[in-house]
């Protein structure tokens, strides 16, 4: 039998820390999304000039290493003197960081909706809203929704970041316990399994909407 | 002093209390224009390792062999499955108790290194499915020779389905790159902006000159990616 310093109380800090991450994908995801959502069906719709400057602002949030932008967001806040945990300014900075990816994938989905659909929805007597909500969703989430499992795992695996702004999250955690038992393969490997266990579902998902979605194009 | 004009008026207290020095920062751009440079070799050296890695995993993973099938869907599912600061965590840390201690800067490259050729496998199985076999048959049959074949049929074909994940690929890589910072790397673009705020605590200063580099910086990758494209893919 190895013999390890691992003990049931670094196991169970561990899977705090991974109820952290779990909890910090949940609030980005969701605002992510929410504010993807928003933002992706004014970029389908609105005029080019209104598309390029929020293209472009968009744009920033997916072309500067997150964890620069933590580092951002943090001081800011300390700047701004703004009395907010840690774990709120990364959720709001993810969430920011998850709908800029998000409004390009509703983006898609909406445009991928032929214009004689819409048109067709709408000379059958639908208003704009009823084609929106009965023809032009549904048939954007086919489009989308695989992307957006592998988004939703992106940022599962990008929460890992904000160790640097002092959250303790799973890898934290295990750094913790790391440098206190001196024994990384182990204690990395459990990490690397935790990590394993929360993307891998999803990342089937993903794969198993796709392929079967794929059967009734 | 902005502690006096807080006590004269009590109104400064809740609103923005802070006097920004950009000039620290600007004075410190050759520093950090030199930490970019650092920035963009390992990002181009990590994605050298990773095209030849992904291309070994992608033939292996082709193989009949079901060793190196299941060793290369292992290395595919831990690069894709895992955060990117895990892998070099594992590097840094996790190498060090069997016996191999590495420095940060080789950390940070194998971590990344070992992350691209996890994505880029699946690329380069997408682009070699995408050539389909009987266009090397009749390559051949009408007189060119393998490497021929492959050189002026397959390659182009398989250049331009992979050419532009693989440019994405690159900019996931200068921006993973900034991860070195946590192992304690100080010579790349994020190592060297941490260097000077932990020097003079001008931390949104400093984060943000180097936010601006990154995004020159991808912005640049982005669009010369552009301009070879359409010269590469006239036809």
């Amino acid at each position: 039998m190895i013999e390890t310093d691992f003990s049931t109380t670094d196991l169970l800090f561990m899977l705090h820390g991974a109820g952290v991450t779990l909890a910090l994908t949940f609030w980005a995801v969701l605002g992510g999304t929410l504010l993807g959502l928003v933002l992706g069906l004014l970029r389908a719709v609105s005029p080019w000039w209104i598309n390029a400057v929020l293209g472009a602002v968009l744009d920033v949030f997916r072309s500067i290493p997150l964890l620069i932008q933590f580092i951002l967001a943090n001081s800011f806040k300390s700047i701004l003197g703004l009395d907010i945990s840690a774990f709120e300014v990364a959720c709001v900075m993810l969430a920011l960081y998850t709908s800029s990816y998000c409004t390009e994938i509703v983006r898609a989905g909406v445009l991928a909706v032929p214009a004689t659909t819409r048109r067709a929805a709408r000379s059958l007597g639908m208003t704009w809203w009823q084609d929106l909500r009965y023809i032009v969703f549904p048939n954007a989430l086919r489009v989308s929704l695989p992307t957006w499992t592998g988004l939703t795992l992106g940022v599962l695996k990008d929460t890992s970041l904000v160790l640097w702004i002092g959250i303790v999250e799973l890898l934290r955690a295990s750094q913790v316990i790391v440098t206190r038992i001196q024994e990384p393969l182990l204690v990395l490997g459990i990490c690397g399994l935790i990590y394993f266990l929360m993307s891998f579902p999803i990342s089937r998902l993903g794969a198993h909407l796709e392929t079967r979605w794929r059967e009734y194009d | 002093m902005p502690a006096d004009r807080a006590l004269r008026n009590p109104r400064d207290v809740s609103a923005m209390n802070y006097t920004f020095h950009w000039h620290q920062a600007l004075e410190a751009l050759p520093a950090m224009l030199a930490g970019a440079l650092v920035t963009v070799e390992t990002a181009l050296l990590s994605m050298l390792i990773g095209i030849a890695c992904g291309i070994g995993l992608a033939l292996a993973h082709n193989s009949g062999n079901r060793l190196a099938r299941g060793f290369a869907t292992t290395w595919v599912e831990t690069a894709r499955n895992t955060p990117a600061l895990f892998q070099i965590y594992m590097t840094y840390f996790g190498l060090g108790s069997l016996g191999i201690f590495v420095d940060s800067y080789p950390a940070l490259l194998i971590g990344i290194s070992f992350n691209n050729a996890g994505y880029l496998a699946e690329t380069f199985r997408g682009g070699l499915r995408a050539v389909p076999p009987t266009q090397m048959r009749a390559a051949r049959s009408l007189g060119m020779s393998a490497p021929q074949a492959f050189r002026l049929i397959v390659l182009p074909q398989l250049l331009r389905t992979v050419f532009h994940p693989l440019t994405n690929q690159m900019v996931w890589a200068i921006l993973m790159t900034s991860l070195g910072v946590v192992v304690g790397l100080n010579s790349d673009l994020t190592g060297v902006t941490q260097e000077l705020n932990v020097r003079t605590f001008r931390t949104f200063e400093f984060f943000a000159m180097a936010a601006i580099i990154y995004y020159l910086i991808t912005k640049f990758v982005t669009l010369a990616s552009r301009l070879v494209a359409a010269r590469l893919f006239r036809y």
